[in-house]
């Protein structure tokens, strides 16, 4: 990147100095990353090294102890959840969180509502707007799931209920997805798709990707930052993280980095 | 899925179209129209509830005590000559409205088996209010001599009148829940009740929604509670108990949860019960209990369930 384009990419998420204790455990000890437009970002670490409380601090679900989160030039550390969505962070979860009962459109519609507008309406079926089910078809075919638009969406195979999740994000016109493993349980076949999916999602939205799935998060992010005991013990480019002796040593025992 | 709200809906005309038509079909006699009322009363209420309940997962058990405000605002109006449905009617729908929106406001906040728990106690507190209300007839309740006027004339004192008024109400009950639940708000609603994280997660703050979803429920209660005063001509504390409010619970249950036809369903097979089975034995507690507990095992989805009408 060049000098200007430096300026351009100025971070649209900066975590600064994020800290969380349970007890005498520090889960999130000092954490500060930041993800640029158009980026992927990809978080990685062992189990147990504090990436999910990492994400629920910066999803809006648990508060930090000290810290700031920066969202688009705004502190919204001290934000809900639903504030946070509304400003342009969307989130999909680690384990799959549908609206079972509901048809794949109106799980994706209504994301779309809460961006549209008022839902304190009274009158007309929300089934029969069509600009929600316009932007909800939208999203669908994004991920690939138009065909199965009227299915229920607890019938969905579980591959297609992460692509409905990513489709719910979508909808919800995000500047930020924040994937919580994206690819987790998915069968090969599934998770290629995801990956294609994600690869063309990635010049759109910045994306902000946990992931254990060591194949995918070298062939998609752009920069990587490892966390180990709550700490970011390495941060850089998937080059410089693939030759880092920290990380190795994180993961040894663990799984190999590919080469 | 379409088919099964269109068998719901199918069910729920049939059933209205019954209610009309039996007065002229020679169940025109006073203890036919008695039973009628009290069906058709209920099965509003039940409505009401099974929207807080299906629709927005809100198992109230102090749904009771909405519609004994709206009973005791005939009662207490009553006892200071106030008796023209123009003035007791918006005192009634303020009145269960407020009642509905102070107590929601806390109860709202808590969910599961808290919300079951902070609603009976509410309900339980309107209860003992009602009893302590000796002006108004205390623990013996209240007679109504005179059922409310209707712009001075004695119109509801008609049982016909009557009839086609409280099906006219439960009509409108239906066509409220039913527009609510489709609308953007019920959407809202149903995804909350479903999946409240998802809810949030695309942008929606439960609260306020669940809130007024609650205050919706109780007004509409209420207003079935002006109805049961003029039907029974009488008003007692135990409107507001639990037992009561079990009761429409387990209408809405044994109808069938998730479909507002299974709410009509219930109220109408629980009132015909608990009225024949009286005359059976004294006992018929022992044989009520038993049925409705079978009921519930075996008839999965409830009436409307077994009846076809698939859930929503």
């Amino acid at each position: 990147m060049g000098f200007w384009g430096r300026a351009v990419a100025e971070a649209l998420l900066s975590i600064q100095g994020l800290r969380k204790h349970y007890g005498g455990l520090a889960v999130t000890n000092d954490v500060s990353l930041d993800v640029r437009p158009g980026e992927i970002h990809a978080l990685i670490g062992p189990n147990g090294a504090g990436k999910t409380t990492l994400i629920h601090q910066i999803s809006g679900t648990v508060t930090p102890d000290a810290g700031r989160v920066v969202f688009a030039d705004a502190d919204i550390t001290r934000l809900s959840l639903p504030r946070r969505v509304q400003a342009g962070l969307a989130r999909s979860f680690q384990i799959t969180s549908i609206i079972a009962g509901f048809s794949v459109l109106e799980n994706v519609a209504l994301a779309a509502q809460a961006k549209s507008g008022s839902s304190f309406r009274f009158f007309r079926p929300a089934a029969r707007e069509e600009k929600l089910n316009a932007t909800a078809r939208n999203a669908l075919a994004e991920v690939g799931l138009a065909e199965r638009a009227n299915a229920i969406a607890g019938a969905l195979s579980h591959g297609e209920k992460r692509a409905l999740e990513i489709a719910i994000a979508l909808a919800s016109a995000p500047r930020l997805l924040l994937l919580d493993e994206p690819l987790a349980g998915a069968g090969p076949e599934e998770t290629e798709k995801l990956i294609a999916l994600l690869r063309r999602l990635k010049a759109r939205y910045a994306i902000l990707l946990v992931e254990h799935d060591m194949q995918a998060v070298f062939a998609l992010a752009d920069r990587i930052s490892v966390l180990a005991e709550g700490r970011i013990i390495a941060s850089g480019s998937t080059a410089e993280i693939r030759a880092s002796a920290e990380v190795r040593a994180a993961y040894l025992g663990d799984e190999d980095l590919p080469c | 899925m379409p088919r099964g709200l269109k068998l719901d809906t199918l069910l729920t005309l049939l059933v209205l179209l019954a209610l009309a038509a039996a007065p002229l079909l020679g169940f025109g006699a006073n203890h036919y129209m008695t039973l009628f009322a009290r069906m058709m009363i209920f099965a509003a209420a039940a409505l009401s509830l099974s929207f807080l309940v299906g629709g927005a997962g809100l198992a109230s058990l102090g749904h009771a005590a909405a519609m004994g405000v709206g009973a005791y605002a005939v009662a207490i109006l009553d006892a200071h000559r106030v008796t023209d449905m123009t003035t007791v009617l918006p005192v009634a729908i303020l009145a269960s409205a407020l009642f509905s929106l102070l107590t929601g406001a806390i109860a709202v906040r808590t969910e599961g088996v808290n919300f079951i728990m902070i609603t009976l106690a509410f309900g339980q507190m309107a209860f003992f209010t009602a009893s302590s209300l000796s002006a108004y007839g205390g623990d013996d309740g209240y007679t109504l001599y005179d059922r409310t006027e209707l712009l001075g004339s004695r119109l509801l004192e008609s049982r016909l009148f009557f009839h086609y008024l409280c099906l006219g109400f439960l009509l409108f009950c239906w066509g409220m829940c039913a527009m609510l639940l489709a609308s953007r708000f019920g959407r809202v609603l149903r995804a909350t009740r479903e999946n409240a994280l998802r809810a949030q997660a695309v942008g929606f703050a439960p609260y306020p929604y669940r809130l007024l979803a609650y205050v919706i429920g109780g007004t509409l209660a209420g207003l079935a509670g002006v109805l049961f005063a003029n039907a029974s001509e009488f008003i007692a504390p135990a409107y507001m108990g639990w037992q009561r409010s079990g009761e429409l619970i387990f209408m809405v249950i044994l109808g069938g949860l998730g479909r507002l036809s299974g709410a009509i369903l219930g109220a109408i097979v629980f009132v015909l019960l608990e009225t024949w089975l009286p005359n059976i034995t004294t006992h018929w507690k022992m044989i009520f209990g038993p049925i409705l507990i079978l009921a519930v095992i075996f008839m999965r989805g409830g009436l409307s369930g077994v009846l076809g009408a698939r859930r929503g």
